[in-house]
């Protein structure tokens, strides 16, 4: 009988336990002190840094490098979380190659930028470990907000209330808290329970308190949330991948990559997990990558990531990009999905048609191509859930609910931020600026009455 | 290629780099090592009287400054002169001297301020073919609180009437090393000159305190929770040794007085700018200390190259050529005006120069032009004062730029002028000489 890596089909226990454990280990391990310190010292204390610039949450990057440079880890720690309580996460997942140390200086100056998303780790990590605490929630105003999703917007706008003494409800549809950071980010960047650890992190601050498996639109509504709290902020991420739309996508192997994704996250044992031989993953972003190269690490042989643009339109960054082809993940572009080739029920191939634009505007050649697969993962990006809102009357705007510079929404007693909302771009750190900044503006609005 | 060999009042040796008289000169063992990796010359580790040898401290010698990176900057020590025998050390001197007589081998002494003292050790030194004495009238710790060291080299008066003791009983070339933990270090220098000495070697360490323990209270290096000061050295002290070396050359005094450079040599490049001040040679210490003995061969290899890139066939073709240089402040040309510049393609935009200056200084550094992020020089308000320079991090990005005479400064509206000016005749000076 074939064992292993050349077992036909999908199969679990492609590898031995040993390699299993190394393949899913930290992708980043933490810096030691004295890999902080050279890391540190290649700051140069930009004024008006670009770093900083470029972070959505607007981090002071060269005072809290600083401040780990002269041996003040903790007062990092707090220039961190005073911008962004969920430093710690954006600290590992974070695409900082394409935020602040795009723009540091000296990676203009050398191409070796300061490690900013390592040293950030590492004085978040100082903090946490030793349970340091800089923010103490403040009298209690005596109001109610409920927030819907106990993501990273959620979170981070929870937060936020708590220390200007606002009573936070959250609810989270899900039975654990922590949203994509719990659920959706591949298991090699977020090792040892870290989203869990930080959701206990951030609420600590009291104040807060969470209901979990209470989903918007079946469990709860928009109308009764509204009635029973003085604000309500919705945080509730996006729905399901969208269908690729072709014949045989039905067929078993088919499958959506965030369930993959989630599969990992919540795994008890990797050698549990079934994965392809040879598997194909649709899209040409950050969890078409999660996916692909987690494939590769449960011991899929042949893995691509067929994308129907060419490189530069990729949405995952030349670093994730980076790492999948260091992973043995095959990228492949100009290439759309035809149909699904299935046999007995199962999926055995997929035939691409190869692409190019025609005056801007990308159509498909007419040529074709097979690629033979035992699993494919669809990861074309996911859709708000409308039915969630319906009959709210919260208005959208291509696809995610409509707000202003506030956040706030149609409804003058919503705000939304995150994925869900307009402006939403599919980062954790985002997220966490618009939930933060929501919260600003309830807090603002409730004070002021207006 | 340019010959470096080296004379230094009648001491020859194959290139101008010496170990100075310390640790790394302590025993045959590390000197041979020396010897061998291709230093020109040493300073044995300082001899004291015959007897019973000093001991030094069993805790912590060293204390340390670091840049970033934990580079080491400056050092300080608490070492005293030689812990072993007198005639061990005069034995090895012997031996070395013998085997490798083409390199200096120079004896560091210090004995108590008593002509006798001097008096009996100089015929056992002179003994081993050493090829001169350094006076040591510089250590600042320990031997200073015994009447030695930092004590003697405080005192002109001393310096002269040891000096002079020396010159008497020895034929060897006496070479004073002075203190730079003085007010002024022409005075001593004067009294070497004035006691016979043949030449000075400056300088010798800074007293100080490298820094505190937070946790237990303690200077350090601590012993047993409790510190003293010491000598300071390495790179953080050349610019204090290079003004005390410009000070003796060019005082019309001593400007003949031959001088061995000691204080913060690491490259050859500090080696020669010690030697365009006027140094015959220089000494090296703490650099070897830090990296082993091999930096020598980029010492030797890179002061020949620049040489043979300069023009210098040998060392007095550009030694003390920066001697004249030199001068009082008031008599520098205050009708010299220079601005700073940037220049954009080497510029990485990290805005410290806009922020220095306009933070500290003159608010002559843009931070944005038309909305983009840039730093040029606002020659309006430019003072040229060179600190964007100073703090660059992107060597030869900012340059300071001599206005040329005629054209009109922005900042005073007033006509650069070809004519030398100095604040002796400026008008804002009350003393100032009216012009004739």
């Amino acid at each position: 009988m074939v064992t292993g890596s050349n077992t036909n089909g999908i199969a679990a226990g492609r590898l031995d336990q040993q390699d299993y454990s190394e393949n899913f280990d930290d992708l980043h391990p933490p810096l030691s002190q004295h890999e902080a310190m050279v890391a540190a010292d290649r700051c140069y204390f930009c004024y008006d840094a670009p770093c900083a610039e470029a972070c959505p949450t607007t981090i002071d990057i060269p005072l809290f490098i600083r401040q780990i440079a002269t041996g003040n880890p903790i007062g990092s720690a707090e220039t961190i979380f005073s911008q962004n309580i969920l430093g710690g996460m954006c600290a590992r997942v974070c695409p900082v190659e394409t935020l602040c140390e795009e723009v540091c200086v000296r990676e203009e100056a050398e191409g070796k930028p300061v490690k900013i998303g390592e040293l950030q780790r590492y004085a978040t990590d100082m903090a946490m470990a030793q349970g340091r605490q800089f923010f103490v929630r403040g009298p209690s105003t005596g109001k109610k907000i409920a927030v819907v999703g106990a993501g990273p917007a959620g979170l981070a706008c929870a937060h936020r209330l708590a220390i200007y003494g606002h009573q936070v409800r959250i609810y989270d549809a899900r039975e654990k808290s922590g949203g994509l950071n719990e659920y959706g980010i591949a298991a090699y960047k977020s090792v040892d329970n870290f989203a869990a650890r930080e959701v206990e992190y951030v609420t600590s601050i009291g104040g807060i308190d969470i209901e979990h498996n209470k989903a918007l639109g079946s469990d709860i509504s928009l109308e009764g949330l509204s009635g029973e709290f003085d604000a309500v902020f919705l945080g509730i991420g996006l729905g399901a991948t969208g269908d690729l739309g072709i014949d045989g996508e039905d067929s078993a192997g088919v499958d959506d990559a965030i369930d993959f994704i989630e599969t990992l996250r919540q795994a008890e044992e990797y050698s549990a997990i079934p994965i392809g031989r040879k598997v194909v993953v649709i899209g040409g972003g950050m969890t078409a990558v999660d996916a692909a190269v987690q494939a590769r690490l449960l011991g899929a042989q042949d893995v691509s990531i067929c994308y129907r643009r060419g490189k530069g339109q990729m949405a995952a960054s030349e670093y994730e990009q980076d790492l999948a082809a260091s992973n043995g993940v095959t990228i492949r572009h100009w290439l759309q999905p035809g149909k699904i080739i299935a046999e007995g029920g199962k999926v055995s191939g997929i035939e691409f048609e190869y692409t190019a634009f025609d005056n801007d505007r990308l159509k498909g050649t007419g040529e074709t191509t097979i690629i033979p697969a035992d699993q494919v993962f669809k990861a074309i990006g996911q859709k708000l859930d409308i039915a969630k809102l319906e009959g709210s009357g919260l208005k959208t705007n291509s696809g995610r609910i409509a707000i202003d510079e506030n956040g706030q929404t149609s409804n003058p007693k919503v705000w939304a931020g995150g994925d869900c909302a307009e402006g939403g771009d599919d980062l954790t750190v985002s997220a966490v600026a618009m939930g933060r900044d929501a919260a600003e503006n309830i807090n603002l609005k409730l004070a002021t009455g207006a | 290629m340019a010959d470096i060999r080296n004379n230094f009042i009648g001491i020859k040796s194959p290139n101008p780099f010496w170990l100075a008289s310390a640790p790394p000169t302590d025993k045959e063992y590390n000197v041979r090592r020396a010897f061998e990796a291709g230093w020109g010359g040493v300073v044995w580790k300082t001899l004291g009287e015959e007897g019973p040898p000093v001991v030094n401290v069993n805790g912590p010698r060293y204390g340390a400054i670091f840049s970033g990176d934990r580079r080491l900057l400056g050092l300080n020590n608490i070492e005293l002169i030689t812990d072993r025998d007198l005639h061990v050390n005069l034995r090895e001197m012997k031996q070395v001297k013998r085997d490798y007589p083409d390199r200096a081998l120079v004896a560091s002494i210090m004995v108590p301020c008593e002509e006798q003292a001097w008096r009996k050790i100089l015929p056992l030194v002179e003994d081993t073919g050493a090829d001169g004495i350094e006076l040591n009238f510089g250590c600042p710790h320990g031997m200073s609180e015994r009447g030695m060291g930092a004590a003697v080299g405080q005192v002109p008066e001393y310096i002269e009437m040891v000096a002079r003791w020396c010159k008497q009983y020895t034929r060897m070339p006496v070479i004073v090393k002075l203190t730079p933990n003085i007010t002024d270090i022409r005075y001593p220098a004067k009294a070497a000159l004035d006691g016979g000495a043949d030449a000075v070697s400056l300088i010798n360490t800074i007293n100080s305190i490298v820094s505190v323990n937070l946790d237990n209270f303690s200077p350090e290096p601590s012993i047993d929770g409790k510190g003293s000061h010491g000598g300071y050295c390495g790179a953080a002290v050349k610019p204090i040794a290079l003004n005390m070396v410009a000070e003796i050359a060019r005082n019309p005094e001593t400007a003949d007085l031959p001088i061995s450079g000691i204080g913060g040599v690491v490259t050859w490049r500090d080696a020669a700018e010690f030697m365009a001040l006027g140094a015959g040679n220089v000494q090296v210490c703490t650099a070897a200390m830090t990296y082993g003995f091999k930096i020598v061969e980029d010492m030797i290899t890179g002061l020949k190259n620049w040489m043979d890139e300069s023009g210098h066939a040998t060392l007095d073709d550009f030694r003390g050529k920066a001697v004249a240089n030199v001068s009082d402040w008031q008599y520098l040309n205050l009708n010299y005006i220079a601005k700073a510049s940037i220049d954009q393609e080497k510029c990485i935009k990290c805005g410290r120069c806009h922020i220095a200056c306009e933070d500290t200084s003159h608010q002559a550094i843009t931070n944005s032009v038309n909305g983009e992020r840039r730093f040029e020089i606002i020659d309006k308000e430019c003072v040229g004062c060179n600190l964007c320079v100073s703090v660059c991090p992107v060597e030869n990005c900012i340059s300071m730029v001599e206005q040329q005479p005629g054209t009109v400064d922005e900042r005073t509206g007033k006509k650069v002028s070809a004519d030398y000016a100095n604040w002796t005749q400026h008008p804002n000076n009350p003393a100032a000489q009216a012009a004739e």
